[in-house]
Formats: structure tokens, C-alpha cells, sequence
């Protein structure tokens, strides 16, 4: 009796939840959220609504009338369309009277009519919406006899993408998609009525970078992407959750083999992260992890070159090599590079090996193209934040290039006006067309751009109104990393409350930098690292993952590095220009090949699906590891990847949460704790006269490259646009040669060849270079020790 | 007086009915701001700039202007739909006239533009509308060519454009025209088709132009016809205004006639008295069937309006009288059929016409509209079965489920389903070309019958082997 009174008096003491709102599903009483669609409330109470255009990340249309359902607001139940309308407070909804039925019935009907219902060989059957739910709300059999529409399929709609308009249903999926989600509307309705159709635009190919999503969106069979095209059948693909490491975005994916073949990547819906999407690149990045290229025995070099051997005789003749090296230059005069291309398991053992087993402090995991370590120790900002935040600063790279899927949340915080983006940038980025602002700056002057417009009052306004999140990251290869620094400092002075996201972009170099592939006490940095090399100061230059001579703005300094270092140890997939030079090349296990562990920029840990056997006979990074410092006299105790993960979360700083059963746990990831760096110092950035190099050069990377991933992906290698050298319109005229000729670029340190052309993004006074494309390599002309490039463009 | 010799100018005659809106029809001049002046023209401008927009507002919402484009929604009331303190705000008028059989906007345009641009500065006055946009079928090249002339001479005149008339009141008067799809008559389809994207309807509610319209800002659409009315009502007040036609239909309305009559044209007749006998029967409208043939149906509000029957010809041409006998008064066209007429192919005509209008974006309308054409082509063609038929209410019932508006009919011994009917696609389009297969087939089935395949049927009769081998 009392029991119960007490709990009448604490009933009505509960706070009424503003967000509830009570409406009742299918008979049963249920308590939506408020703004959530009848659709979404519906399945969260369990009463799945069958749709087609309807998708959670992108604007209702209510085109296809496939989620029509009785809706009683008080005036009698009606057919409306579910994914339209929000829930409110009393509602009734019947998602399966006889009239819901009926509707559903009537539109799956409507939807097969002229749809050629060639299940048996099409891609999509087995996983295909239209067929499960022809299955599950459809009327069985079709009473339509006419002819049906007949177009010519399939038709390239791009280098990656087929479309089959016959199976199309129109439902403004994938057209939403390229203009809603990734801004570039390139496919589009054409015609009406009963002959509507996607197309491009004439001689516009469906070039962007996410076509893939629309694939993946694509409710029929309509779209298909070429890398998967009558690959397999979905009820034979296995599937493992996945985080890609393409770049260091982290986007979920799920990676899909059959017969122990990699066949397809999809992504996985991370709200915190990439909300379902994928770039190109990561989407079809399978295909180098299945290149015959590949490496698949360890390599020693003999008289002859490079000869295959035994993983025995290898690690024997590796483990040689460091002592020697250390016999003759001391544990200093060993360096090693790399770490970001694999795991935080990989990269935590050869930290432990290098710094603590060989006892050199050269290490690093950048490769002179990345900011000092103590970015990382600034307040941290997860993407989440970032695209929340009332002001975006963005002194970073051009993100569609380089983080494709972090420039696909920053455009949706910029376009639904959550946010306003102020970029400071030395030529126009994706991003520009959705800046609040964007300050142009010539590069190496960026510390005084940002000083000039912090000074102005609207921007003071701006900036007063909410969170702040600074984007950094390097947007020029052809300038030290001093500009952006000083600009970084010069505006965390200015706003000390602001979050950083930093904008490094190689897969894990966020997880390898925290877990310690990092320069320890009186160490070097990368460049100093390379620096030494090639003053014959390394006696073993070991590479992890990585290529110098391909990825190192400072062209000539990597060459001169690896000539220089006596010794070179190379643990990669391919053969590169850099691990050509080894004197050991262990091959290295790839993505989807090794499980663990990575980090992207936020410091979100999630974990690695192991989901193929590994090429050849190629080990984890980490495995490596551990077998030097075994034959190096120490084991680091490290069996299975499980027990590196243990030993990353016992021994790092800001991982202790970082466990196997956390990461089990937790959907998306876990979030590591931001440890403390050496914190950046101020730079000094001395520009040189710049006499008659009259052009400042800007370098920066496209999507697709010449990278060893990309170029051994025959999909997207096709992609990547070749080298040239642009500027501005109004600048053609001082060169005095025509577009598409081929111009003199040349710098103090030398002269390349580069054809000639104009990119009105590209501001007047500088000329950009696409990195790492065919054609002469600009990185000839990059002087590491230099603020900044300038250049003279002459025609020959 | 034969079928072939009538004007298609408004066969009106001049006497005791009143003229709101053709009253300078009569003027071989009619279209020139020297002629408007001399009748009238601007005055109802310059009575509405003397007072103040309130006053103006409660002006026509006490006259209860009903919109003319089709739904019959009171203009007063829907200026008054917009949010407060949303700006800029937009007036769109829908000249996009374009349901089969409607004509009447056309000659408001071509024989009385400045009529209409004095309503449309009225309007604008009385619902605080900073600009107008008037949109005017692709098609209809001479009311483009005279409206542009007309809204040329009023700028120069200081009718249009900063402070008319000396007062603090500025408004521009952009014109623009179709690209010819029907779809667009659609108010929300037409702001899309103004902003420069397809021609499709935005989905409604959540948002409605009054709320969110052109370029996301409250905008209000009105009828040409709707337009046309307010010099006049100006000029003479609301309670003359109210005293023509009926409480719930005041004012006159234009209508226009077409099809089996000896005299079809656009003729202003009074709201909500007139009958549908006296205009097509009258002297004064039609002067009767072509031929002094019977009538065998009528529409009476446009295309995609449900069919009447001689039965309904005593109705008022009144909005809920005639929504209760099963169809709609609509845009205000009525088209006539005789009994020579061949019902199943007048439906298909129709329905062609839906069918091709469609805009793709739902799937009852895309899907639907055609296979409805397809197997109605086929029944016209002598190709149909019974199954057909049932499959055209069937393929109806998906677009429209539940109970579809039809008249009553004596000699069917049916009763009428009132009109609206429901719907699973966005807009009225889909619904549209189910109409007339709907109408023709529930009032008219024994003439599709008539059409339907012819095929004589060897009877199945159990015969046993041994019977066959012991023919053999």
C-alpha cells in the first residue's frame, strides 16, 4: 500500500521528455522521437515500411509512394507517405491494414511493370530491394501484358560506372545523391512521364569521386560498378566490418570476398564518421590487394639483384644488417621511416623494436609532407565537432582530394547551414564553392593572411558566434610545413578554445604517430632523417610501408637519402622505386589481409577485418617486427595481433581504453585520448628574393595518383590526370606559350619539362602541380630546406 | 445559325448580365492602355492605393473572391496564409492555362492585359507583396506579345514599377513564360518551373507556397481570372460584388465551351445561378447541341474533371454543389459530347493526353498513366476482353483507391459519389487519366462491351478416348 503511493508521488514528479512523443504503431503504444519521420519511428518500433527513394542520409522525395500508409492525425486514417511526414503526438499509423496493403501492393505492381525482371542475371539479385520486397509486400504476380520499355543497356555513364535504364525505377536516388550529398550533379532526369530517364549531360561523363555510393544506393540493378560487374553473387560473398585505411578519414566498410577473393568494398553506416559513404578510391582500392605485382617472397639483395629467399634467411640477414649498423655508427645511425600505411599493431611494434630494442630515437612516420608531431597534442576535434561547429577554419589541403570523405561532412555542415567555413587556402579547393569565406594567400605568407583577417570585425563576429574547429593540414608539398605552422600557432593563439582536426593524410599516420612512430629524445624528423642519409650518416635506413622516392615532396633529397644510406631494409607490398634500392624487402601482408587495429584523424580506433589469406607468403609489419627483435636478442612477447592491441593499451598514452572487448563493444570505434606531444615551436619563415622565378609553385595532391595502390588498381589507375603545370587565364600571357604546349618549369635546383595549362582556381602569381602524376616529377624542383618554391615558366 | 459560322470570340450578349471581367471585350481595341483608360482602366488601382492594404484585404475577403484556377480556394483567405515577418514575398500568377478544354485565362490575356496587371498590383498592394511574377503558357504566343505590351505601356505610364501613382508603393512585374508542360499549371511544379528546374510538384504539405514558395520565400498564387476580378471589385465594392451570383459563389465566373454545341466559346456567366442547361441551351450561351442532336455527357469543369449526364443538367455552376454530384467545377471548362460520340476513344483521348502529361516523378502516375492508355488503346482498337475493362479499375484503384467520384445516373440506377476522390501520387495528373476511363466505363460500360474482341469459343465438352478412337 505505502509502496504504492510512494510510487504514484515519484511518477508525477518525472520530468515529461520534451523530444517523446507518443504515437501508436500497428495497435501497439510507442514513444517516437520528435522530428523522426513516421517511416523511421516505424521501423524503431519494429514495423518495417517498405521504400525505394526513401534513404536515411539523404532528403525525403516521396517519389516512389512505396511507404504509403494509413496515418490517423485525428481526421480519419489516410494514405500518406510515411517518409514525408514527422511523427506527431497521437498519431496512429496502420502499416498493414488492408488499404496500406493494398497501396503497396498496387506500387510494386506499378514498379515491375516495365521492369525486365532479369533477376537471374543481374548483379543486385539476391541483395536487391525491389526483389525482397516484391517478395515481402508485393502482390505475387503482375497482370501487365503491354510491351516494355526497352532502352539500350548497359551504358557507361563513367570510366567506373554502368547504368542500366531498363531496370531503373526512377527513384532519385542516385541523382539525389551526386547533387545532395557529393555537389556534383552530373547525373540528372531527362525526358518525362513514362520515358524518364537518368543520363549525363552530353559528353560529361559521371566523373565524381563518390560515384560509387550511387551504386551501392542504387535500389535495383540499374548502376553497376565495373570493378564488381558478374563478379559473384551476394548470397556467395563473405562479409568482415572494416575500417578503410586509404586515407586516414577512417570510413567504415564492409569488406566482401568469395573463394578467398577480395571482390567488392561497401560502406558501412558510422555516424560518427562516414555516414555510409565511400570514395572512389577506397571503394575500388581492392583491386591493388589482389595485383599480381604483388610481393610474395622475401627478397635479399645478391650480385644479381634482388633474389628470393626464405623468411628465415631474410630476418636473419636483416637482423644482421641492424647490428652491424649499430656496431658501426651506433643505435643513432639507424632510422626508421614509415608506419602510417598499417596498423596502430604494426606500427606500436616497430616502435617498441626502434626505440627500445635497436635504442634509436630516428623515427617517423611522416615523410616531410606532414605538420610536426604536436598538432596532435592540440585540443582535438572529432569530425562530429567539426561539422557541427558554428565556424570551420579550414588551413588545410584541398579535403575533396586528399580526405574525400571528411570534405563530404564538411560540405553537408556548410550547405545545411550548421556551419560557416572561413579557408585559408593558396589555390581554390572542393570546398571553396561552400566557403563562408575564403582568403587566398600566396604561400609561405599564410601566418600574415590569418593575422589580416582575424583583424576584421565580421570575422571577429563570426567567430564569437559558437565552436571553432581549425582544419590543418599541408596544403602546398612545395613549402616547408613553417608557413602552415606559424599560421596554425597564429590562430590557436588568437582562439584558444578552438578544436583542431588535423588533416594528415596517410591511413594510419594519426594511430602511428600516437603508439610511437614518433622521434624520440634529440631524434630526427623525417627530413632530418632523409637529411642524414644522405650525408652517409645512416648505416641502416630501415622503410616501413613506405616510398621516399615516390612520396617525399624533396625529390632529390630522397634519392640522395637512399643512395646514401648504407644499409636499407624495405617491408612492403610492391616493388618501389625505394625498395628496389633495399638491400632486404620483406613482403608485407595488405589490407583485409592482416587484422588489428587503426586510428583515424580524430583518434577513433576501430578494428581491421582479416578476411583474405595473405599473398604469398607475406607477413603483418608487426609480425616482422617481432622477429627481429627475437633474433635481435628481445622478445617484445607479442603472439597474436591480440596481444600487440593488450600491449598498445597497457603501455600508450590515451589508449587505456583502447581494448579488444572495448572495441567488441563499441559500434563505432573507440575513441582514443589525445596524449601529450612536444608542442609545436614558432617558426621562422624566411622568404627569398624572388628575383625573375616569378611564379610561386603550389603542389598538391589529386585522388588519383601515381601511388603504388592506385597505379596497381586498373580502375581508378585510368583516373589519376597526368602532369601538368597550370596557372591563372590572365596569367598566360606572361608566358608567352600556348595552352597544351610544353613550358620550361624551373626552380634554383633544376629544370623540368611540363605541358602548359590554365586552371582559373589557381591564383595569379603562382603555378600549380598536381603531385605525383606522370610526366616529369615535380618534386625535382622542391628544395626541403626551403620556405617556399618559386619558379620560372618559359616556353622551350 | 449552323455549327459552322460562330465566332470564337465570348458569345456573350450584352444586357442585364453583369460583366466583371469581359467588359472591354467588346473594343476591336480592347488590349491598349488607351482604351483601358477610357473604360475604367486603373481606376480600381488608384480606389485601392486611396486606402489602406488592410481595408483593401477585408475588401476582397469580404467579397470572397474565389480562386478560379481550379480549387476554388477564397483569395482574401489565402493572402492571409503567409507568415508574418518573412521577406521578400511573392506574388506568381499562374497563366499557365492548359487543362484540355480551358481557354478563358487566354483571352483575359489577349484582350484585356492591363486588366490583369492592374489586379496584379492590387493584389500585391493588399497582401504586402514585394514582387510579381506573372507566368504565361509557352503556347500562347499573342498573350505573351500583348501582356508584354501591355506591362511595357503601364511602366511607362508610372502604372508599374517605383511609387505609382505618386504613392510609396513599388512593385516590378517580371514576366515569364512555359516551356510547355501541363504538369506546370500545378502551383508548386510551376514555382519549380520558375526557378529553372524540371517542371515536377513539390510534395505538399509539410510546406505550402503560402509558407515556402518560390526561392524558399511565402509566395501566393493566384488565377489570372482571379486576378481580372479585382480592378472591378475595386472600382464598385464588395457588396456589389456579392450581390451577383449566389452566397457561396459570388461574382461571375468565365467558362469556357467546347465540343458538340452550336456555339461553343468563352462566355461570362453568373457564378452559382446559371445552370449547365442554361448555358449550354441558352440563347444567350451556346443556343444547343450541333445538330439539335441529344446529349450524351458533358464535363464540367475541365479534363480531368468526372463526367456528368444529361441528369446533372440542372445544376448551378456552383463549386460544392457540383462536388457533390460526383465531379468538380474545376478550371471552368465544359466540354460537350453528343450521342454520335464514341465514348471509349473520347476517354482515350483523355487519358493520352494524362498519360503523355505526367511528369515521371511518382510511380501510380508514371506507371499507371500509360498502362491505363496502352490498354484502353487496346480496347478502342477492338483488341479488349472483359478482363481488360476490370483491369482498368483495377490499374485506377492502385492511382485512386477507395471510392471514385461519379454522377448519378436514372437510367443506370446509380447514385453519385461525391467528389474528392484519394489518391497515391503526388498531384492530380495520375488521377486525372484515370478520370475519364473511370467515368466512360462506370456510365457508359455497354459501349466498351461493344468494342470488345469478338471471338467465337469452340465449347469444351468432356469427350472420352474411347469415344475419339471409335470415330477414328
Amino acid at each position: 500500500m505505502t509502496t504504492t503511493e510512494s510510487n504514484d508521488v515519484e511518477a508525477a514528479e518525472v520530468v515529461v521528455d520534451p523530444n517523446a512523443v507518443s504515437v501508436t504503431i500497428n495497435g501497439k503504444q510507442f514513444t517516437a522521437r520528435k522530428g523522426d519521420l513516421i517511416i523511421k519511428a516505424a521501423e524503431n518500433a519494429g514495423a518495417y515500411i517498405p521504400h525505394f527513394c526513401y534513404h536515411d542520409r539523404m532528403s525525403s522525395v516521396g517519389m516512389c509512394r512505396m511507404c504509403l500508409v494509413e496515418v490517423d492525425t485525428g481526421r480519419g486514417p489516410q494514405l500518406m507517405p510515411s517518409c514525408m511526414f514527422p511523427v506527431t503526438p497521437g498519431m496512429v499509423v496502420e502499416t498493414e491494414s488492408p488499404a496500406s496493403k493494398a497501396a503497396q501492393e498496387g506500387i510494386i505492381e506499378l514498379l515491375l511493370a516495365n521492369h525486365p525482371l532479369d533477376c537471374p542475371v543481374c548483379d543486385k539479385g539476391g541483395e536487391c530491394p525491389l526483389q525482397d520486397q516484391s517478395f515481402s509486400h508485393g502482390p505475387g504476380e503482375s497482370r501487365y501484358i503491354e510491351e516494355k520499355r526497352h532502352y539500350e543497356k548497359p551504358i557507361a555513364i563513367s570510366e567506373l560506372v554502368l547504368l542500366d535504364r531498363e531496370r531503373c525505377i526512377l527513384c532519385d536516388r542516385c541523382t539525389r545523391f551526386a547533387d545532395e550529398v557529393a555537389g556534383d550533379a552530373l547525373i540528372q532526369f531527362t525526358s518525362r512521364g513514362n520515358t524518364t530517364e537518368v543520363t549525363t549531360f552530353p559528353d560529361e561523363p559521371f566523373s565524381s569521386y563518390f560515384s560509387g555510393n550511387t551504386v551501392q544506393i542504387c535500389p535495383v540493378g540499374a548502376l553497376t560498378a565495373k570493378p564488381y560487374r558478374f563478379k559473384a553473387r551476394p548470397w556467395d560473398l563473405e562479409e568482415a566490418e572494416s575500417t578503410c585505411t586509404t586515407c586516414s578519414v577512417g570510413c567504415r566498410t564492409a569488406v566482401q570476398s568469395s573463394r578467398d577473393e577480395l571482390l567488392r568494398y561497401q560502406g558501412v553506416d558510422s555516424d560518427p564518421v562516414n555516414w555510409g559513404w565511400l570514395c572512389d578510391k577506397g571503394r575500388f582500392s581492392f583491386e591493388g590487394v589482389k595485383s599480381d605485382d604483388r610481393l610474395t617472397t622475401p627478397l635479399v639483395r645478391t650480385a644479381n639483384g634482388h633474389e628470393a629467399t626464405s623468411w628465415n634467411s631474410a630476418n636473419a640477414a636483416a637482423a644482421r644488417m641492424i647490428t652491424d649498423a649499430i656496431a658501426a655508427g651506433g643505435a643513432s645511425s639507424v632510422a626508421v621511416l614509415g608506419g602510417a600505411r598499417g596498423s596502430n599493431e604494426d606500427a606500436f611494434a616497430w616502435a617498441r623494436l626502434a626505440h627500445e630494442i635497436i635504442g634509436t630515437p630516428n623515427v617517423s612516420a611522416q615523410l616531410g609532407d606532414g605538420l610536426p608531431v604536436g598538432v596532435l597534442g592540440m585540443n582535438r576535434a572529432t569530425i562530429d565537432q567539426a561539422s557541427s561547429a558554428a565556424t570551420i577554419i579550414l588551413l588545410a589541403p584541398d579535403l575533396k582530394e586528399e580526405l574525400p570523405v571528411l570534405y563530404l561532412r564538411l560540405r553537408d555542415a556548410a550547405v545545411k547551414n550548421r556551419s560557416r567555413i572561413i579557408e585559408f587556402a593558396p589555390k581554390a579547393t572542393g570546398l571553396t564553392r561552400y566557403a563562408w569565406r575564403t582568403v587566398f594567400y600566396e604561400p609561405g605568407t599564410q601566418a600574415d593572411a590569418v593575422s589580416a583577417t582575424l583583424a576584421r570585425p565580421e570575422i571577429a563576429a563570426q567567430l564569437a558566434k559558437g565552436e571553432v574547429v581549425i582544419v590543418a593540414g599541408r596544403a602546398n608539398l612545395a613549402e616547408s610545413s613553417a608557413g602552415t605552422t606559424a599560421a596554425l600557432l597564429a590562430l590557436s593563439t588568437a582562439l584558444p578554445e578552438a578544436k583542431v582536426l588535423p588533416a594528415l593524410r596517410r591511413g594510419n599516420v594519426v594511430g602511428a604517430i600516437s603508439v610511437g612512430m614518433r622521434r624520440g629524445k634529440g631524434g630526427l624528423d623525417s627530413t632530418g632523417i632523409l637529411n642524414a642519409a644522405a650525408a652517409g650518416k645512416i648505416e641502416c635506413l630501415i622503410l616501413v610501408g613506405t616510398d621516399p622516392i615516390a612520396d617525399v615532396p624533396d625529390a632529390d633529397l630522397a634519392r640522395r637519402a637512399l643512395a646514401g644510406a648504407r644499409r636499407i631494409i624495405a617491408v612492403d607490398t610492391f616493388i618501389t622505386d625505394s625498395s628496389r634500392l633495399a638491400d632486404v624487402v620483406f613482403p608485407a601482408a595488405a589490407y583485409a589481409e592482416k587484422a588489428g587495429t587503426t586510428t583515424n584523424i580524430e583518434g577513433r580506433v576501430t578494428t581491421l577485418a582479416h578476411k583474405v589469406t595473405v599473398t604469398g607468403t607475406s607477413r603483418p609489419d608487426w609480425m616482422v617486427a617481432a622477429e627481429l627483435a627475437q633474433l635481435l636478442g628481445t622478445d617484445l612477447g607479442f603472439g597474436s595481433v591480440d596481444d600487440v592491441t593488450a600491449a598498445i593499451a597497457a603501455a600508450v598514452d590515451g589508449f587505456e581504453e583502447v581494448t579488444a572487448e572495448a572495441l567488441e563493444a563499441a559500434a563505432n570505434g573507440v575513441l582514443a585520448g589525445v596524449a601529450s606531444f612536444d608542442p609545436i615551436t614558432t617558426p621562422t619563415v624566411v622568404l627569398g628574393d624572388r628575383n625573375s622565378y616569378n611564379f610561386r609553385l603550389v603542389v598538391s595532391r589529386k585522388l588519383y595518383d601515381q601511388a603504388v595502390g592506385t597505379a596497381h588498381s586498373p580502375s581508378l589507375a585510368k583516373l589519376a590526370p597526368g602532369g601538368a603545370v597550370f596557372v591563372h587565364p590572365l596569367d598566360i600571357a606572361r608566358i608567352g606559350s600556348a595552352i597544351g604546349a610544353d613550358v620550361k618549369v624551373s626552380a634554383p635546383k633544376a629544370t623540368i619539362v611540363l605541358s602548359l595549362a590554365i586552371d582559373d582556381s589557381v591564383q595569379r602569381g603562382t603555378a600549380w602541380v598536381p603531385f605525383n602524376q606522370t610526366g616529369a616529377k615535380i618534386g625535382e624542383l622542391i628544395d626541403a630546406a626551403a620556405a617556399v618554391t618559386d619558379v620560372r615558366i618559359e616556353s622551350l | 445559325m449552323t455549327g459552322t459560322t460562330y465566332s470564337h470570340a465570348p458569345g456573350f450578349v450584352a444586357g442585364d448580365r453583369p460583366q466583371i471581367v469581359t467588359s472591354r471585350f467588346e473594343y476591336e481595341d480592347s488590349y491598349t492602355l488607351e482604351r483601358a483608360l477610357a473604360t475604367d482602366g486603373y481606376a480600381g488601382l488608384r480606389a485601392a492605393l486611396s486606402r489602406s492594404a488592410t481595408e483593401v484585404h477585408d475588401e476582397v475577403k469580404a467579397a470572397t473572391v474565389l480562386g478560379r484556377g481550379g480549387a476554388g480556394f477564397p483569395a482574401g483567405t489565402k493572402w492571409g496564409l503567409t507568415p508574418a515577418g518573412v521577406w521578400p514575398r511573392y506574388l506568381v500568377v499562374n497563366g499557365d492555362e492548359s487543362e484540355p478544354g480551358t481557354y478563358k485565362d487566354r483571352l483575359l490575356m489577349e484582350r484585356d492585359p492591363h486588366q490583369l496587371i492592374e489586379g496584379c498590383l492590387i493584389a500585391c498592394y493588399a497582401a504586402g507583396l514585394s514582387q510579381c511574377f506573372l507566368y504565361i503558357r509557352g503556347e500562347m504566343a499573342l498573350a505573351q506579345e500583348r501582356v508584354a505590351a501591355a506591362l511595357n505601356e503601364a511602366y511607362a505610364a508610372g502604372y508599374v514599377g517605383r511609387n505609382i501613382l505618386g504613392s510609396d508603393f513599388s512593385l516590378d512585374i517580371v514576366l515569364h513564360w512555359g516551356a510547355g508542360a501541363y504538369v506546370v499549371g500545378e502551383e508548386t511544379a510551376l514555382i519549380e518551373s520558375l526557378e529553372g528546374n524540371r517542371g515536377m510538384p513539390r510534395l505538399k504539405p509539410p510546406f505550402f507556397p503560402a509558407a515556402i514558395g518560390l526561392y524558399g520565400k511565402p509566395t501566393i498564387v493566384n488565377n489570372v481570372e482571379t486576378m481580372a476580378n479585382l480592378p472591378w471589385l475595386m472600382r464598385n465594392g464588395s457588396a456589389a460584388y456579392t450581390a451577383i451570383g449566389s452566397a457561396t459563389s459570388p461574382g461571375t465566373r468565365m467558362v469556357a465551351v467546347s465540343g458538340h454545341v452550336k456555339r461553343p466559346g468563352v462566355y461570362e456567366i453568373i457564378n452559382g445561378t446559371t445552370t449547365f442547361r442554361d448555358l449550354l441551351y441558352g440563347a444567350e450561351f451556346c443556343g444547343g447541341i450541333r445538330d439539335n442532336n441529344e446529349l450524351k455527357a458533358f464535363v464540367p469543369g475541365g479534363g480531368s474533371a468526372p463526367w456528368f449526364l444529361p441528369d446533372q443538367l440542372d445544376l448551378p455552376f456552383e463549386g460544392r454543389l457540383i462536388g457533390a454530384a460526383g465531379s468538380m467545377a474545376g478550371s471552368g471548362a465544359v466540354m460537350v459530347m453528343d450521342d454520335t460520340t464514341d465514348i471509349p476513344n473520347a476517354a482515350l483521348t483523355l487519358t493520352r493526353f494524362y498519360a503523355h502529361e505526367s511528369c515521371g516523378k511518382c510511380t501510380p502516375c508514371r506507371e499507371g498513366g500509360t498502362w491505363l492508355m496502352r490498354i484502353l488503346d487496346r480496347v478502342v482498337a477492338g483488341q479488349g476482353t472483359q478482363r481488360d475493362l476490370d483491369q482498368l479499375l483495377e490499374v485506377g484503384g492502385t492511382i485512386c483507391p477507395g471510392d471514385f467520384p461519379h454522377a448519378s445516373s436514372e437510367r443506370l440506377g446509380l447514385a453519385a459519389v461525391p467528389f474528392p476522390y484519394k489518391m497515391t501520387t503526388i498531384c492530380f495528373v495520375g488521377p486525372s487519366a484515370y478520370t475519364p476511363v473511370h467515368s466512360a466505363l462506370t456510365l457508359f460500360r455497354d459501349e466498351f462491351e461493344a468494342k470488345l474482341v469478338k471471338r467465337t469459343f469452340i465449347p469444351v465438352t468432356a469427350v472420352s478416348v474411347s469415344e475419339t478412337e471409335a470415330a477414328l
